[in-house]
């Protein structure tokens, strides 16, 4: 890019009288100025606003955090210093991350092949395509809501419990966690879809004239070409799961401490919460009102979510195939 | 003869060939269609959910009367009998306060967001450049409770010491108590919210912008500034109706962070109030079904907030559509679906 042309544009007045335009265009008018001005101050003050969240969060992180907090339950008390740690929250995250991303990839990264490669008939591509936007566009609590309705229908007992009349709970890990897929599934698509494409033609036709078919195709020559794509879709969405209260509020059950049901896979229809709704319910918003653990377990939460987003600008470095 | 089975096995493992790639293109086809039946199927249960809560109030749910929360409460504490289920509901406050909040918070980010965009993309020094570009990645992957607990923790307490008087807070007192929580700082933290999400589309349009273009501003005698709002930034249409479209839907989607800021009361702040209007309080619909969410089983009162859910639903599905068609109708002109 070539500033000097930019800034000399002010440079050589022409010669007066040949122009129709009043001259205050070519110079820095006053709007000019308030204009520039008003630019410096956003981008100044969205570095201040970010500096000061990450500062005080770790200044107030490191005042309340303890590592027994990460080793222990928490417990119902009024006393702040009885009322335990966030292990069950922190292993609720990992654990309702690993669900959601579990479902979110292999359906995300199977749709968005079919979109790039094969996309016919071409109208249901482009309702599917404007499917995940919409998909993109609902807020979480709608999401979350629509997950009650679904899994309290009656054959989905088995994903929570059935009370003794009959009526499903309809709030597990399961549950929350196919919702938080739901979540991340856009971004697996996006990423993906973006590095499918980025693939040049001539690629999947060498591979076609070593005589292969397009199933074998994208399973040897371009999902492995997509697999940093599809890596900072499943990052991208991790965060996006770990961040998320809505759905853990409504759909994860109220219980503090994780409560598994009996059975196999108890645990995955139990109940539990995690570090956003342990935020939120410590918080004088909720009903726990212990500050200190509130921002201890937002420090931690907030950790998460940047490592996360570190990672993907480490995938976006590497692993980048060339093509030539 | 051997010359034929030489010619028959290639096409026999051609065909069998074929018919798995025809396998896999329909599996992945029927996956890809599941999206579809999934978005059908959330908008019919949760309309048909929604349904009664509708149908007993008719238009007049949208219209105001009444609190809104007295009108919650009597729902929620519905007799079990079907027969006596109590609907009646008067959901303006909730609508208004859902309008305001996003509306405002959206139109500061658009100016805010084209000013950072701007800046980065045009006037920040190289160093502040690569500062500033990670800052907005950071700002937008910060979780939404994170916002929240600052906000009510540290927000909340300071405008309520600092900038709402005595006088204020009794001039109020009988209708509604100014204790910080209020749209003021809902809005103010819901814009840092929304920002980065509008920062991050405008910096790539405005890089996409050939650099022809603002050079021929340039070469014709108009300075940087100029060059970016009469070029740049009218190359970059379709992308701010993107950006704002995303914004919006994330806003009006924003339940936890409110309902911890914004006071969580059904109260229709009047702007009549003059500067008291900013410290009200109020409660945008996402936010409402969120703090009732314990609630969900009892019948009625579930079915009101699904109605909640239906009219969220149903503005995300529009705003999606609209900003579709204002991109498609902007792309003829500029920069974008070329």
């Amino acid at each position: 890019m070539n500033i000097e042309v930019r800034t000399a544009a002010p440079g050589p007045r022409p010669k007066p009288g040949r122009r129709a335009r009043p001259e205050h265009h070519t110079g820095w008018s006053i709007g000019d100025r308030v204009g520039l001005a008003a630019a410096w101050a956003a981008g100044i003050s969205l570095c201040v606003v970010a500096a000061v969240i990450v500062l005080f969060m770790a200044w107030k992180g490191l005042q309340f955090l303890h590592l027994d907090m990460l080793t222990s339950s928490p417990e119902a008390s009024m006393d702040q210093s009885k009322s335990g740690g966030f292990l069950d929250p922190l292993v609720g995250t990992l654990l309702l991350t690993v669900i959601g991303i579990a479902i979110a990839v292999p359906v995300g990264v199977g749709i968005a092949v079919w979109l790039t490669e094969y996309g016919k008939p071409a109208g249901l591509a482009r309702l599917v395509e404007s499917g995940v936007e919409v998909v993109a566009g609902t807020p979480s609590i709608v999401l979350a809501i629509f997950g009650l309705l679904v899994f309290q229908q009656g054959f989905m007992g088995i994903f929570s419990f059935t009370a003794a009349g009959g009526a499903v709970f309809g709030r597990s890990f399961i549950a929350a966690g196919s919702m938080m897929a739901l979540i991340a599934l856009p971004l697996v698509i996006g990423s993906t879809r973006e590095a499918l494409n980025s693939i040049p033609r001539h690629v999947r036709e060498a591979s076609y004239a070593l005589g292969k078919d397009r199933a074998s195709t994208i399973r040897r020559v371009l999902l492995p070409s997509a697999r940093s794509g599809i890596a900072t879709g499943a990052t991208l969405g991790m965060g996006r799961i770990c961040g998320d209260t809505a759905i853990v509020v409504v759909l994860l059950g109220a219980s503090m401490q994780t409560t598994p049901e009996s059975g196999p896979l108890g645990l995955l229809r139990g109940t539990g919460s995690t570090l956003t709704s342990y935020v939120y319910n410590n918080s004088p918003a909720g009903e726990g009102n212990a500050p200190d653990k509130a921002y201890a377990a937002a420090f931690v939460l907030l950790m998460i979510v940047l490592l996360l987003n570190f990672v993907v600008g480490l995938i976006g470095k590497r692993n980048k195939p060339q093509w030539n | 003869m051997e010359a034929a089975t030489l010619t028959e096995a290639p096409a026999r493992a051609t065909l069998g060939r074929d018919r798995t790639d025809r396998r896999v293109e329909l599996l992945l086809g029927a996956l890809a269609s599941t999206i579809l039946l999934l978005i059908a199927g959330m908008i019919l249960f949760v309309l048909i959910k929604a349904l009664p809560s509708f149908t007993h109030n008719g238009l007049a749910w949208f219209g105001a009367g009444g609190s809104v929360d007295d009108q919650l409460m009597n729902i929620f504490n519905s007799p079990a009998d079907p027969a006596d289920y109590v609907y009646k509901l008067r959901a303006w406050p909730l609508l208004y306060a859902t309008a305001l909040i996003t509306g405002v918070a959206v139109f500061v980010s658009v100016v805010f967001s084209v000013l950072s965009g701007i800046f980065i993309v045009e006037f920040a020094p190289d160093r502040l450049r690569r500062v500033i570009e990670p800052v907005v990645k950071l700002l937008a992957a910060v979780p939404s409770v994170i916002y929240g607990l600052i906000g009510i923790l540290v927000v909340v307490p300071w405008v309520a010491d600092h900038l709402i008087s005595e006088d204020r807070k009794a001039s109020v007192a009988y209708v509604i108590q100014l204790d910080g929580t209020s749209i003021l700082v809902g809005i103010f933290i819901l814009t840092i919210m929304i920002c980065p999400i509008m920062i991050a589309i405008i910096v790539d349009a405005l890089r996409s912008v050939p650099e022809k273009w603002v050079e021929g501003a340039a070469a014709l005698g108009v300075n940087r500034w100029r060059a970016m709002r009469t070029v740049s930034l009218r190359a970059i249409r379709p992308a701010i109706v993107a950006a704002l479209v995303l914004a919006t839907a994330r806003a009006l989607g924003e339940a936890i962070m409110l309902s911890m800021v914004a006071g969580s009361v059904g109260f229709a702040p009047n702007p009549l109030d003059g500067i008291t209007f900013l410290f009200e309080p109020a409660r945008p619909l996402a936010s409402t079904i969120v703090d009732n969410s314990e609630g969900l089983s009892v019948v009625p009162f579930g079915q009101t907030m699904y109605a909640f859910a239906a009219i969220l639903l149903i503005s995300s599905a529009f705003l999606s559509f609209a900003g579709w068609a204002a991109r498609k109708s902007f792309s003829r002109y500029t920069l974008g679906a070329r």
